[in-house]
């Protein structure tokens, strides 16, 4: 951000790492990583990621070539059965993973991107401008997303991009509030009072100044905002929104396999499975992320690591 | 009431970091009888607080006990289950902690506090009447009325003042035996703190309660303590009765801290002590203040030094040369006829001229109507109590609050309210310098960055000139280019309020509004800045509007001072005309609530008359 890159390098003999400051993001990721609780979270999101990255490279067939006939179970020849047109259950899944992460992540990213601006430019300025984008905010926040998400795709139709844009608009009011009263605090701070006595611009100061502040709780909100656009992006794929098929997709799967659930339950399970694990680990490790910058884990083996602070910060 | 054995014994205590061997305190070992104050004094991170959470049988998160006890009455508080603390804390044990407001629940009114505290330690079946009574008598006790308006408030509702008292008056409430009071007055104005100190003293005098009074400001133990017993890097380096210790310190960090007090009756030289005291893990082989230390010895590096007795078991320090210390009298030796405030130039004309200054917030008026000048070159001290609109002053002058009408007018140029509306000339030559160097460095920024920003912001310079620029301003600071790339959370609060006065000075600044700037620091430190400021307005002719409510200070730096109360000037004129000869009331009342050191030597020589 407000890095330019002629910075000297930190002088020998200081008490705590520079680094953490300069890449706060790094060691706060790091951190988190090597707390237990961290550690399970990334251990299962990693896993399903690696499915979904690394699956179209070693699926067995391609995701639309008929291999047996309907809703057979395992066999020598597909390991997971076959689906309701006789296509390989396993390559199906290997190759379903990468799009709907792809999707989760842009629609994430547009999310957080929006939903910070606005949160932390109504909190610099306050007054009739955040009223405005708070009340709007706060209507939006009474649909629930997924809602919010169906009635835009409703008016718009369902295209694959209109879904991320879809998904990352109604992330906006929750990242919005979120870092909103984030900066709400540290607009007040004297440090930030220091540069408006210059004169120096808005928008200047906001970057420059208030954005690197709000690195942690900012990292919480996209781990948490990413949780749910699998979510809602797996449901919208459920319920036909989104890729269509012969596409695979794993919310699109369960779906179009439910109907032989009791003679391939493999089609339904493993997708299924896939996605719970990996919005259980996203959502773990975000955990650790938000537990470890407010110093109530550690990571393992790590005596004092930004609990420092509060063994100096005596005054 | 005093059973002569001594209440409350430490004997060796060492408190590390969990799961290493790095120490925070080690070998503290103190005694306190019944009835006596004992004063623990000891700059930030000097452990005090550590040790004074030890008396109640706390320890921080991430620190444990390693060694030692702490007795009390004959049972050890340290080995004792949670239900036995559970008994102990607030029935024989009370604490008074230093910042009331986050101490007070502020969803309950404080009657209701302070009955919970009577019931729940009071000692049996109390009735509610006996409660009320009981609840009357400890509000009389620490002077507040048992009025419907105090007992039905809520926290935010009483002055800091008042929290305090409750605070107090919970803790006496139940008659402790030994009560542990962790700097109970830092944050209150001169006056209130007056109030507190006597009824702690009275207290504890009346009830012969033992005291443990943890302070990093030795005028107040002065004012309060029987003995004393200074801290440095946690240990205790020496222990004496009050007295004894203040006139002839046994140890060289003792008599710089008293060199570094400043004192309202006279004008002298403060003295800081450069440096900061090592962090626990880092601290050297020999003695901790050796390396700031200006009387150390080659002995003092090679060993840690032992504890020594001086005339009599009663005085102990942990120095080589505590004898030799004790003989020159290091402590009271500071140079008073030394007067490093140029009182010249004061009829040049005025840099910043103020009328009529009308400061609102809302609808409230905060200041009415104050006239102000500051001659080219020099210092103008305005003082003021917590309350008194100092602190809105210096806002309204700086462009920070903008509700306010009358002229201010800088270089006989008027200017606009908010820094916004103001000529870029205009705010590069008034820097303002905030009250706190914890909040006012934006922690993400390096301090080469925070000192560069306002630079690159007026003036449009070469990458090289721009950093040949800030080094000196750094150096202009007593830094250097070592901290560069450093970060605030990396310094000290001395060194945080010297890359803000850096800062300041980067863009050549013609006036300086300093406001409180020392209050979050040590006496030691405060000295440094103090001297710090003052050489830049001798050397560089920089005027400085310097605001404080230490009048104590005043002396140290400024040539005029104003005295504001409540909002408006009460008197005004030369600092040692103002001081020595005050006309004002008010001003009269604020001089004598300032604790000092000499009221010490007034009620133990002439054995009265400290003005109440």
């Amino acid at each position: 951000m407000a890095r330019n890159g002629k910075e000297k390098a930190p002088s020998s003999g200081a008490a705590s790492p520079a680094h953490l400051r300069r890449h706060e993001w790094v060691a706060v990721l790091g951190a988190a990583a090597r707390s237990r609780r961290g550690a399970i979270g990334a251990l299962l999101a990693l896993s399903v990621v690696a499915v979904a990255v690394i699956g179209p490279f070693v699926a067995p067939h391609s995701s639309t070539e008929f291999v047996t006939s309907a809703f057979t179970g395992p066999s020598g020849r597909s390991l997971l059965g076959s689906d309701g047109l006789g296509r390989d259950v396993l390559s199906r899944v290997l190759f379903g993973g990468w799009l709907l992460l792809l999707m989760a992540a842009v629609a994430t990213a547009l999310g957080a991107i929006i939903g910070t601006a606005l949160g932390i430019t109504a909190a610099y300025f306050r007054g009739t401008f955040d009223g405005l984008i708070m009340r709007a905010v706060d209507i939006f926040l009474a649909f629930p997303q997924i809602v919010f998400a169906l009635l835009l795709l409703s008016v718009a139709g369902p295209k694959l991009w209109l879904v991320v844009i879809a998904v990352g608009i109604s992330h906006v009011p929750q990242v919005a509030r979120v870092i909103r009263s984030a900066s709400l605090d540290i607009c007040e701070k004297d440090y930030v009072k220091a540069v408006e006595l210059l004169r120096i611009k808005p928008r200047k100061i906001i970057v420059g100044d208030i954005l690197p502040n709000l690195v942690t709780p900012l990292m919480v909100e996209v781990g948490l905002r990413f949780t749910w656009s699998i979510v809602i992006i797996a449901g919208l794929s459920f319920i036909g929104f989104g890729l269509q098929p012969p596409a695979p997709n794993w919310g699109l799967m369960l779906n179009e396999n439910r109907i032989g659930l009791v003679s391939n339950p493999w089609a339904v399970v493993v997708p299924a499975v896939l996605v719970a694990v990996l919005t259980v680990g996203t959502n773990t490790f975000t955990d650790a992320i938000a537990r470890v910058s407010i110093g109530v884990e550690r990571p393992v083996g790590d005596e004092v690591f930004l609990g420092v602070a509060t063994l100096e910060t005596e005054k | 009431m005093t059973d002569g054995a001594a209440r409350l014994v430490v004997d060796g205590l060492r408190i590390i970091v969990a799961g290493s061997s790095v120490d925070v305190v080690d070998e503290v070992t103190l005694t306190v009888d019944a009835g006596e104050v004992l004063g623990l004094v000891g700059e930030s991170g000097s452990g005090k607080t550590t040790v004074s959470l030890a008396l109640l049988g706390y320890t921080r998160r991430g620190l444990v006990v390693d060694a030692g006890s702490v007795r009390f009455e004959d049972s050890d508080v340290l080995t004792m289950s949670a239900d036995e603390l559970r008994q102990l804390r607030g029935r024989t044990i009370a604490y008074v902690p230093q910042d009331p407001a986050s101490a007070l629940n502020p969803a309950l009114k404080v009657g209701f506090q302070l009955r919970e505290a009577l019931t729940m330690h009071g000692g049996g079946d109390s009735n509610r009447l006996e409660v009320s009574e009981r609840m009357a008598q400890v509000l009389a006790e620490v002077g507040l009325e048992a009025s419907k308006e105090i007992r039905g408030a809520y926290p935010h509702q009483l002055s800091g003042g008042q929290q305090q008292r409750i605070a107090l008056a919970m803790a006496f409430a139940c008659r402790p035996r030994l009560i542990v009071l962790d700097e109970p007055t830092t944050g209150l104005d001169a006056a209130t703190q007056r109030h507190v100190l006597d009824t702690v003293r009275g207290l504890c005098r009346s009830y012969g309660v033992a005291a443990v009074h943890v302070t990093h400001d030795l005028a107040v133990v002065a004012e309060i303590a029987d003995r004393v017993t200074v801290m440095y890097a946690g240990r205790l380096i020496e222990t004496g009765p009050t007295k004894a210790v203040f006139e002839t310190p046994a140890h060289p960090y003792t008599a710089g801290l008293l060199r570094a007090i400043p004192s309202p009756e006279r004008r002298e030289v403060l003295v800081g002590m450069e440096g900061q005291p090592p962090r626990p893990g880092h601290r050297p082989r020999g003695c901790s203040f050796e390396p700031r230390c200006d009387f150390a010895v080659a002995q003092c590096a090679a060993a840690r030094p032992p504890v020594v007795e001086i005339e009599g078991p009663a005085r102990t320090a942990r120095c080589f040369r505590a004898e030799e210390v004790v003989r020159r009298s290091l402590g009271v030796g500071a140079p008073v006829s030394d007067v490093m405030v140029s009182q010249d130039g004061a009829a040049a004309d005025a840099v910043l001229v103020v009328a009529g200054l009308v400061g609102r917030y809302g609808e409230k008026e905060i200041l009415h109507g104050v006239d102000l000048a500051v001659p080219r070159g020099s210092c103008v001290a305005v003082v003021g109590e917590s309350g008194s609109g100092k602190t809105t002053l210096a806002r309204c002058l700086v462009g920070l609050h903008g509700n306010w009408s009358g002229t201010v007018a800088f270089d006989s140029q008027s200017v606009r309210p908010l820094a916004r509306n103001r000529s870029l000339k205009v705010l590069q030559a008034v820097q303002y310098v905030f009250q706190s160097p914890y909040t006012a460095l934006n922690p993400r920024k390096t301090i080469g960055q925070l000192v560069e920003q306002p630079l690159a912001h007026f003036y449009k310079l070469a990458a090289r000139e721009r950093t040949a620029r800030v080094v000196a301003a750094l150096e202009a600071a007593a830094l250097n280019e070592d901290f560069l790339g450093r970060y605030p959370d990396q310094l000290s609060g001395g060194e945080r309020q010297r890359v803000a006065i850096a800062r300041a000075l980067v863009v050549e600044p013609e006036l300086l509004v300093c406001d409180e700037v020392t209050s979050a620091l040590d006496v030691s430190v405060q000295a440094a800045i103090v001297e710090l400021l003052r050489r830049l307005q001798n050397e560089r002719g920089l005027s400085l509007l310097f605001i404080t409510h230490n009048l104590a200070l005043v002396r140290s730096i400024a040539q005029e001072v104003v005295v504001l109360h409540e909002g408006s000037v009460v008197e005004r004129g030369p600092t040692d005309t103002v001081l020595s000869h005050p006309v004002d009331e008010y001003t009269i009342r604020l001089l004598e609530d300032v604790p000092k050191l000499t009221s010490l030597t007034d009620s133990c020589h002439v054995s009265a008359v400290t003005p109440v």
